[in-house]
C-alpha cells in the first residue's frame, strides 16, 4: 500500500529573508514557516514585550468584499456590528455555522467600498467558500490570498514605524491608513496578535522582502517566529482558531459574548442565534477560562481538567510556558459550576492530575494604545 | 577511550565508577529549544534501558529521556528543577539529568561513541 505524498508546503514572498536569518523552518497550515530563529522562542517573546518583533502573516488570508452592501451583506454571517463601522475602522467577528459554531474568527476593515477580512490561514479556503455560496451576490469577493501581511508588534512598534510615516503614532487602535513604506504602498492597521501596541502591514508580494529589511534594519526590531507569536498570544489570552475556538465551541462559551452587537442580539438575525441567545440568557454550560497551574509542568493542549474530587469537567486548549510569566499558563473550557477565579482545578500531565486554579485572562496586561 | 556513550535517542552517558551520569546531548537541547521544565524520577526507582527515566519539555512540547542503560537512580540533578535552562547553557555538564548505578556494563560499551555518534547527527541531518 502506498501513502499519498502531502501537498508542498507554500512559501511566503519572505522565505528566503527567513532561511537567511536562520530561522527553522516547519509545516504550518498548509506552509513553510519560521518557528524560530536562533535566538530561541523565549529571547523571541521578551524581546517583542520589550521592543519590537516583525512576524511574518503573509500564511493568512485577505480578502476584500466590494460593494456598498458588503457590511449589511456580511453581518448575515456574523454577529458583529459591521454597518456602523466608519470607514477606517476595524472590528473583531466570527463566522457562524447555523448551531451558533464558529467557523472562523476574523478581522474586519472598513473600506471606502466595502470591507477587507484578515481571516485564519488554515480557514481562508472554507471561508472563501462559504463566503461565495452565502454572501449577497452583490457583493464581490476578491480572495487577495498572494498578498504578504507583516506584523509589526512591541512598545517600540509606533516609534519605529513613524520614521517611515510620519504621525502614524497617532493611528487609533483597531483603525486603517494608507501609506508607502520603503517606496511600497501598505495598508496599515493598529492592531495584533499579541497584547502589545502594534501594527499590521499589508502590501504586494513584490515588496515585502524591501519592506521587511528596511523594519528589520531599525534597533529595536528583531524577527520573530511562530513559536513566539503562539506564547504572546496565550499570556494575551487570545483564542487560536482549532484549538481555544472551532464549530463545537459557541461565542458565548469562548468568551466571546462581547462581539455579539446589542443591535444584533435585538435582530437575533445571525447564525445560530437561538443557541447563542438561549446561552446568553441562561448562562452556557461552560466556559473557556485561564488556568495557572500551581506547579512548574505546563499542561498542553487535551490535557484533562479535574475537579477537586477528580471528576473530569473540561479540557485544556491552548497550554504551555508563559515566558514573561516565567510560569506555565493555560486556556481551556469548564463546566460553568467551576469557572470562578480561582476555583481550583487538576491538569492531568502523564496521567498524574497536578493542582491548579482558574486565573483572570488576559495574564498578561494589554498595552493597546489608547491614544 | 572516551568514557562518554551516545544513543539514537540523543541521550548520553558517562562513566564515573560504576555511575552512569546521563543526560541529553547539545545536538538534542538545540533542536528542542529553550527547556522550561524538567521532570526527574525518584531516588531508588529501577530504570530500564530505552524506557523512559525522566522528561524534558521546551517551549514548545514534551520530550522523554529513555535510559541509555539499566539501573538504580542514585542521585538527580535538583538545580535542573529551578533553573531548567541550564540543560541549554551546558547539556553535557551542569545539565544532566540522572545518575545510575550501572547494572551491566556491556550495555554501557554497545552504545555509540562520540565519533560514531557525530556521524549518525549527521546522517539523520539529511
Amino acid at each position: 500500500m502506498s501513502v499519498p505524498e502531502a501537498a508542498p508546503l507554500r512559501h511566503t514572498p519572505l522565505y528566503e529573508l527567513h532561511r537567511a536569518k536562520g530561522a527553522r523552518m516547519v509545516a504550518f497550515a498548509g506552509y513553510e514557516m519560521p518557528v524560530q530563529y536562533p535566538t530561541g522562542i523565549i529571547a523571541e517573546h521578551l524581546h517583542t514585550r520589550a521592543k519590537a518583533g516583525l512576524f511574518d502573516v503573509s500564511h493568512m488570508g485577505q480578502i476584500r468584499l466590494r460593494g456598498d452592501a458588503a457590511a449589511s451583506a456580511l453581518e448575515a454571517l456574523v454577529p458583529g456590528d459591521l454597518q456602523s463601522l466608519a470607514a477606517g475602522r476595524m472590528r473583531y467577528t466570527l463566522l457562524l455555522d447555523e448551531r451558533g459554531g464558529i467557523l472562523d474568527d476574523l478581522i474586519a476593515t472598513r473600506t471606502d467600498d466595502g470591507l477587507t477580512l484578515v481571516v485564519n490561514a488554515a480557514r481562508k479556503e472554507a471561508d472563501l467558500a462559504h463566503l461565495t455560496a452565502r454572501l449577497d451576490p452583490g457583493v464581490a469577493i476578491v480572495p487577495r490570498f498572494e498578498r504578504a501581511l507583516l506584523a509589526l508588534q512591541g512598545p517600540a512598534a509606533a516609534a519605529v514605524l513613524a520614521r517611515f510615516v510620519a504621525g502614524i503614532e497617532r493611528l487609533p487602535f483597531m483603525s486603517a491608513a494608507e501609506a508607502r513604506i520603503a517606496g511600497a504602498p501598505c495598508g496599515m492597521t493598529r492592531s495584533g496578535y499579541t497584547g502589545e501596541d502594534g501594527f499590521e502591514l499589508s502590501l504586494a508580494a513584490e515588496h515585502a522582502v524591501a519592506v521587511a529589511e528596511a523594519l528589520l534594519d531599525q534597533p529595536e526590531v528583531a524577527p520573530i517566529g511562530l513559536g513566539a507569536r503562539d506564547t504572546l498570544r496565550l499570556e494575551a489570552g487570545l483564542c487560536l482558531w482549532g484549538h481555544d475556538i472551532d464549530e463545537t465551541t459557541t461565542p458565548v462559551e469562548a468568551g466571546l459574548a462581547w462581539t455579539i452587537a446589542k443591535r444584533r442580539r435585538a435582530e437575533g438575525n445571525f447564525p445560530g442565534a437561538p443557541t447563542i441567545l438561549r446561552q446568553l440568557a441562561d448562562g452556557p454550560g461552560r466556559r473557556r477560562v485561564g488556568i495557572r497551574p500551581d506547579g512548574r509542568a505546563p499542561a498542553r493542549e487535551d490535557a484533562a481538567i479535574l475537579d477537586p474530587a477528580g471528576k473530569a469537567v473540561g479540557r485544556v486548549t491552548s497550554g504551555g510556558f508563559g515566558p514573561s510569566l516565567g510560569a506555565p499558563i493555560a486556556m481551556g473550557y469548564v463546566e460553568t459550576a467551576h469557572a470562578a477565579l480561582g476555583s481550583a482545578l487538576a491538569l492531568v500531565v502523564r496521567e498524574v492530575p497536578r493542582p491548579a486554579r482558574v486565573a483572570a485572562l488576559p495574564f498578561v496586561p494589554a498595552r493597546y494604545y489608547r491614544g | 577511550m572516551s568514557l562518554t556513550r551516545y544513543t539514537k535517542d540523543h541521550e548520553w552517558v558517562r562513566l564515573d565508577g560504576d555511575t552512569a551520569v546521563i543526560g541529553i546531548t547539545d545536538y538534542a537541547q538545540e533542536q528542542l529549544g529553550d527547556v522550561v521544565y524538567v521532570e526527574l524520577p525518584e531516588i531508588g526507582r529501577a530504570v530500564e534501558q530505552g524506557k523512559e527515566a525522566a522528561v524534558v519539555e521546551s517551549a514548545k512540547a514534551a520530550s522523554e529521556v529513555y535510559a541509555p542503560v539499566s539501573g538504580e537512580v542514585v542521585a538527580v540533578n535538583d538545580a535542573l528543577l529551578g533553573e531548567p535552562a541550564k540543560v541549554n547553557a551546558d547539556a553535557m555538564g551542569e545539565g544532566w539529568f540522572i545518575k545510575l548505578r550501572l547494572a551491566d556494563p556491556k550495555q554501557f560499551e554497545a552504545l555509540m561513541d562520540e565519533a560514531a555518534y557525530q556521524a549518525f547527527i549527521a546522517e539523520e541531518q539529511h
